[in-house]
């Protein structure tokens, strides 16, 4: 008896230890990164376009609006694309090999490393299609990246719509498409939403597959049309920490860091709040 | 075995044979539903009598890897025929569930899901529809205030007459009650069993239960199903009183199930 409760001391002490630690890792990140970058962070900053030569005379506004053009692009091709994908290989494909196949196919391509995504935009949209390095390449690189990752979430959405209310629908004389458009998709949007805005926000992040599709270090305008270059975010942080010679470098670094990470914060937020009112329109 | 005039039978199996992922569920069962009255089907669990029922509306088909032969007759017409729109015979046959189904949505639009579903655009007669269903399934006095609440808040038993007004709304034929009061207490049970009694004067109803004494107080007739086949099926009374068969008297003595 003893030796059992002291068992379950030592079990739950030790995930409680695990659970600080992560906590305690994001904690420090997000504490520095606020810390060493809020200093740089004005009106200036946000809105002005980037001067090359002495950095603290410009801001970083081109690079984030190359990065929220870049999530538009990417939220258009990919979420409607992988929603569709994902209900029809959950709720129409039977269950054949070849449907199992394409599952787990998809399954490992949420997998591969970005900077193949990379490789493979260079190669198939910038070089092939010759659509340059430019917004539209890279926001089709990216989608291709987030797709998967969209289609698997999706599919677990809909899998969580208990069999019930499909039954009950069918019964009543609905056809699959009827029952689809009435039942599970509003049950499961929320968690279609979600896993789809992480997946954009996962986007936001990549630095690799964008240097080689259409992101650019220093513009002195906005893109003008998706088939022009950008500037990016998480690009620009990179450059300012590795490359760049301006003893003010680190600090600006660190506020992009900063602008980046609101950005993807902002977003999620955003999540919350559809799940939310979601939620309680359910009444569950 | 039940005798009926062929102008009384509403549905009819002609040697049904059912199978699961290659066990057989079902052994060649021939089987008559007669019009107008309750047929309860009982027997212990895993004996084939939720899948016997599912095979009237054809909902077994939603099941992956399953395989059925043999005919099930709705007015003198195999529903398994090619040209037979599973969709339009649900809309005759409806279905109440075991554990009480209700959609995320408001009461009302519950119950107005499958008008909808048959494109009724007029919302007077929507209206008018969904009242009457639920005047019909008992559940009026207690919803009227409040139809736009979301189905949830109801309890378990008025969630199951939700159910049965949802299914009477499309004004079916027959309807197919798969052990709809076991997940419900006792009240809510007898409530639901004056409600099906009520029905009977107008729809063919059939109810899978394992309560026997369920069986006894509402049905007319009761088929006894052991290892998917029919055992013995007569009137309620005379298979209570007098079964023919030794298992039927084991199972419904309570020697075993």
């Amino acid at each position: 008896m003893v030796n059992d409760h002291l068992k379950q001391e030592i079990y739950f002490m030790s995930f409680r230890l695990a659970t600080f630690l992560s906590v305690a890792i994001l904690l420090l990140i997000l504490v520095y990164v606020f810390k060493e970058g809020v200093g740089v962070i004005d009106m200036k900053f946000l809105t002005s376009m980037w001067s090359h030569r002495d950095i603290t005379s410009g801001g970083i506004f081109p690079a984030i609006m190359g990065t929220v053009f870049l999530a538009l692009g990417v939220s258009i091709i990919s979420i409607p694309t992988g929603i569709c994908t994902a209900i029809y290989l959950n709720e129409y494909a039977k269950d054949t090999l070849l449907t199992r196949i394409i599952k787990l196919a998809v399954r490992n391509l949420a997998g591969v490393p970005s900077v193949v995504y990379g490789l493979f935009g260079l190669s198939l949209f910038v070089v092939f299609l010759k659509l340059g390095t430019s917004l539209f390449a890279a926001s089709l690189t990216l989608g291709c990246m987030t797709l998967p990752w969209i289609i698997t979430t999706s599919e677990e959405a809909l899998k969580a719509v208990p069999v019930s209310f499909r039954e009950g629908s069918y019964a009543l004389g609905a056809t699959k498409w009827q029952t689809i458009k009435a039942v599970v998709l509003p049950h499961s949007l929320g968690g279609i939403l979600t896993g789809s805005i992480l997946g954009i926000s996962r986007a936001m992040g990549e630095t690799a597959p964008i240097i080689m599709v259409g992101a650019t270090f220093f513009m002195g305008y906005l893109p003008n049309s998706p088939f022009d270059k950008f500037m990016a975010l998480p690009y620009h942080l990179f450059i300012l920490a590795t490359q760049h010679s301006s003893p003010h470098a680190r600090e600006y670094a660190l506020g992009t860091a900063l602008v980046l990470i609101t950005l993807v914060f902002i977003l999620n937020s955003g999540v919350f709040a559809i799940r939310y009112t979601l939620r309680r329109k359910k009444e569950w | 075995m039940v005798k009926l005039e062929k102008n009384n039978v509403k549905v009819e199996f002609r040697g049904v044979n059912f199978c699961y992922n290659e066990e057989q569920i079902l052994f060649n069962v021939d089987f008559k539903v007669p019009s107008n009255r309750i047929t309860a089907l009982i027997g212990p669990s895993g004996c084939g009598k939720s899948t016997l029922i599912r095979c009237i509306n054809r909902m077994n088909e939603v099941i992956p890897m399953s395989r059925m032969d043999g005919q099930v007759l709705y007015n003198k017409e195999n529903i398994y025929d090619k040209h037979v729109d599973v969709v339009e015979l649900r809309r005759r046959i409806g279905m109440v569930f075991q554990k009480p189904n209700p959609f995320p949505m408001s009461i009302f639009d519950n119950v107005a899901y499958g008008l909808r579903l048959q494109n009724v655009k007029d919302k007077s007669m929507i209206r008018e529809t969904v009242k009457e269903s639920l005047v019909k399934a008992d559940l009026w006095v207690e919803v009227k205030d409040r139809l736009d609440l979301s189905a949830f808040r109801l309890s378990g038993g008025q969630q199951q007459r939700l159910c049965i007004a949802r299914a009477l709304a499309v004004n079916p034929d027959v309807i197919l009650l798969d052990e709809p009061c076991s997940a419900l207490d006792p009240i809510a049970t007898a409530r639901i069993e004056s409600l099906l009694k009520k029905l009977k004067k107008e729809e063919t109803i059939v109810i899978v239960t394992h309560n026997m004494h369920q069986a006894r107080r509402i049905s007319d007739y009761t088929c006894y199903l052991f290892g998917g086949k029919i055992i013995e099926y007569s009137e309620t009374e005379e298979i209570f009183n007098n079964p023919q068969n030794k298992l039927t008297k084991d199972y419904i003595s309570g020697e075993f199930g």
